[in-house]
């Protein structure tokens, strides 16, 4: 397919490869944190591990957003699934993650009326052909799905659709990526910055990294050549001892953004003042909440949700892998009490999912590997 | 939700206050609106999002981003040659 099959040339990532070996000092061992839960998951698909030299390590970050939803939050969500005559909408990466009574499928095989979307301009296509009924979309997501949330609410208003709520958690990468640079256990070299998130936020949200905390930013594509050239990047920069903001992912991203999609979200979204991430607990001005102007389709204000604050089982150690603090092996429910088909945390359902990635390509590998012939 | 492939527009139309395309990704074909792309058109590529497009893929750029990985690459083989 183009600009996919081109960006996966073996001969050139043999050399991409050689060329980050050039690169690299052996004298020095390297942390560069993919932020993106999009990058995690090409990383172990393509076994991209593999073609780095063993001093440089990936360190996988909080950009996933299933996994940074604090079991509270879903339970929520089922909370005013459970109240008569309510639709429950969400992207089907939500369906199976755990809340404390069950996942939204468990929810829905024990009878709530719940529906995977696969836009939230299609829950609220469900909400005007079922006018009886009040369809709630759970929105979830970066930067990359708020400006669709925000532009279908902008349409309910502009058609006055009143049997649509939507219920919102949507977040904000920069707070996550200062959180981290904040917490005291956590040394990054240079980071892998997301791809799609800067489409339409752009690349100027990213400066201070470089002016303030002196760490060298490569926005980055998802195919493996995209993957190891701004690796390439990152260590080029290093090696001259520079610290910028650089666009390996120009094809797509602008470095201004998408203004038509930042000006939805400014129209519809205002900045909670602080949202709890699981794992990482409290960020302030990490999160959107609806305008007081969209309060007729806030579903926080027009249900009442317990709002309860559960903590998530001892042994689980999702947020140390969220903040890159363990690798996913590392956890020791990993494999035995937590795997694909019996998730006990976030981070093993979503696609962009440090775990059910490792588990999915890597444990696999190794599993085969081991088998006596 | 962050991953997503990029398609090629096959038509454009207006329905009501959006502009919707019918985008072809490999195999298959869905539709996408257009509201964040409002200089996209036939033919162009685009990476959608749920069900929208946020980004017109720029041809220039991924060649030259292409370019400079052959470059790149071609420096390394020297260097190897060298050796
Ligand atoms: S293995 Fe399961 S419990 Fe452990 S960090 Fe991963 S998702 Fe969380």
């Amino acid at each position: 397919m183009k600009y996919i099959d081109e960006f996966r040339e073996p001969e050139l990532i043999a050399r991409t490869s050689a060329e980050i070996r050039r690169l690299a000092d052996p004298a020095r061992h390297y942390r560069f944190m993919e932020v993106c839960g999009g990058h995690t998951h090409a990383i172990y698909r393509f076994g991209l591990k593999d073609l780095l030299p063993p001093n440089i390590e990936l360190v996988h970050g909080p950009g996933c957003p299933v996994c940074v939803l604090p079991m509270g939050r879903i339970d929520d969500g089922l909370a005013i699934a459970a109240q008569g005559g309510v639709v429950f909408t969400a992207f089907g990466d939500m369906m199976r993650v755990p809340g404390t009574q069950g996942s939204p499928l468990e929810h829905k095989a024990r009878g709530a009326d719940i529906r995977i979307v696969y836009s939230p301009a299609d829950a609220l296509k469900l909400a005007r052909a079922n006018p009886e009924k009040h369809v709630m979309f759970f929105a979830i997501g970066f930067e990359t799905t708020a400006p669709s949330t925000a532009l279908t609410l902008m349409r309910a208003n502009a058609e006055g659709v009143r049997n649509f709520s939507v219920f919102c958690n949507h977040v904000t990468i920069i707070p996550a990526i200062r959180a981290i640079l904040d917490s005291p256990d956590m040394r990054i070299d240079a980071f892998i910055g997301p791809g799609h998130v800067s489409t339409v936020i752009g690349c100027r949200p990213y400066e201070w990294i470089a002016r303030h905390e002196g760490k060298p930013i490569v926005v980055s594509g998802f195919e493996p050549l995209d993957v190891l050239q701004s690796v390439a990047m990152l260590l080029r920069q290093l090696r001259a001892k520079e610290a910028k903001v650089e666009n390996q992912y120009r094809r797509v991203v602008p470095w201004e953004g998408n203004r038509a999609a930042l000006r939805a979200m400014a129209e519809v979204f205002t900045l909670r003042s602080y949202f709890e991430w699981r794992g990482m607990g409290f960020i302030s001005q990490s999160a959107l909440a609806l305008r007081d102007s969209y309060a007729e389709w806030d579903a926080e204000r027009r249900f009442s949700v317990p709002g309860i604050r559960v903590t998530d089982p001892k042994a689980a150690q999702c947020g140390e892998v969220l903040k890159g603090v363990l690798k996913p092996a590392q956890c020791k429910l990993f494999g035995n009490e937590c795997t694909p088909e019996r998730p006990v945390g976030a981070l093993m359902v979503s696609s962009e999912g440090a775990c059910a990635a490792y588990y999915q390509y890597e444990h696999r590998k190794s599993a085969l590997v081991s088998i006596p012939a | 939700m962050c991953l997503a492939i990029p398609g090629k527009i096959l038509e454009a139309s207006s329905v009501g206050l959006n502009r919707i395309a019918t985008v072809q990704f490999g195999g298959i074909t869905r539709q996408i609106y257009l509201d964040f792309v409002p200089d996209a058109n036939p033919g162009d590529y685009v990476l959608a999002h749920v069900g929208f497009a946020l980004s017109v893929i720029d041809q220039g750029e991924a060649e030259r981003t292409y370019a400079l990985l052959e470059e790149m690459g071609a420096l390394a083989e020297d260097e190897r040659g060298e050796r």
